[in-house]
C-alpha cells in the first residue's frame, strides 16, 4: 500500500467537503505550513483527535563518530516530538488486532 | 496552538473560504490521516515529515496498584519522524533565541 500524500488529502477534500481543486490543494498546503510555522516559533501544536506536536530542548552531550570512533560532542538542539492522542492510539491498536 | 486556532489562522489567509468551511476541511484532514494510520498506511509529507506505525512486542506488565501481573498483547503505536526542513527550522529557532 503506497503512502498517503498531500495530493490524496486534497482529492478527499474535493470529493467530500466540496472545495474546488485549487482550494483543496491550498488548504492542505496551509494546514502543514501553519503547523510548521508554529513549531518553528517554539509553539506547541495540539490537534485534538490526533495528537500533540511538542518541542524539547536537548543539552549538548558527548557523541562518537561510529565510523572512526572519534569523540565529537552532539551540540545542544531543539527537536519536535509527536505524542499521539488517546483516540488515535486506540484506533491504531485496533489495527494490530485485525492482523495475525 | 490548538486545532481551533489553526482553523482561524488558515481561514484568515483564505478569504474565499468561511471559518466553517475551513473547520470542516481540517476535521476531514485529521480524520483522513487517523484513518490511514489505523489501516497501517504510512503518511509522507515532503518537508514536514512522515507518520508510520511502530511495533511493540507482547510483554508481561504489572498493575502498579495491585502488583498483579498482566499479559499485554503485541500492538502498534503511531510514530512521527520530522522531515529535514522541519528539523532544521525548529533547531534554528533555538539559535535565534525563541
Amino acid at each position: 500500500m503506497s503512502a498517503l500524500t498531500k495530493a490524496d488529502m486534497a482529492e478527499r477534500l474535493y470529493q467530500e467537503v466540496g472545495l474546488n481543486k485549487r482550494e483543496a490543494k491550498e488548504l492542505v498546503e496551509a494546514f502543514f505550513d501553519e503547523i510548521r510555522a508554529a513549531l518553528s516559533h517554539n509553539e506547541q501544536v495540539k490537534l485534538s483527535g490526533f495528537g500533540n506536536f511538542d518541542l524539547r530542548d536537548k543539552k549538548q552531550r558527548p557523541g562518537r563518530n561510529p565510523k572512526t570512533g572519534e569523540e565529537i560532542p552532539i551540540t545542544a538542539r531543539r527537536v519536535v516530538t509527536f505524542r499521539p492522542g488517546q483516540k488515535l492510539k486506540a484506533k491504531v491498536e485496533a489495527y494490530a488486532g485485525t492482523q495475525s | 496552538m490548538t486545532k481551533s486556532e489553526l482553523v482561524e489562522l488558515i481561514a484568515s489567509k483564505q478569504p474565499q473560504l468561511s471559518v466553517k468551511d475551513v473547520e470542516l476541511a481540517v476535521k476531514s484532514l485529521i480524520e483522513h490521516m487517523a484513518q490511514a494510520l489505523s489501516q497501517g498506511q504510512r503518511i509522507e509529507i515532503r518537508g514536514f515529515g512522515s507518520f508510520s506505525l511502530h511495533y511493540r512486542a507482547p510483554r508481561v506488565g504489572r498493575n502498579p496498584k495491585t502488583g498483579e501481573t498482566v499479559k499485554l498483547d503485541a500492538k502498534y503505536v503511531p510514530h512521527f519522524k520530522p522531515g529535514k526542513e522541519l528539523r532544521d527550522e525548529v533547531n534554528d529557532s533555538l539559535k535565534a533565541g525563541y
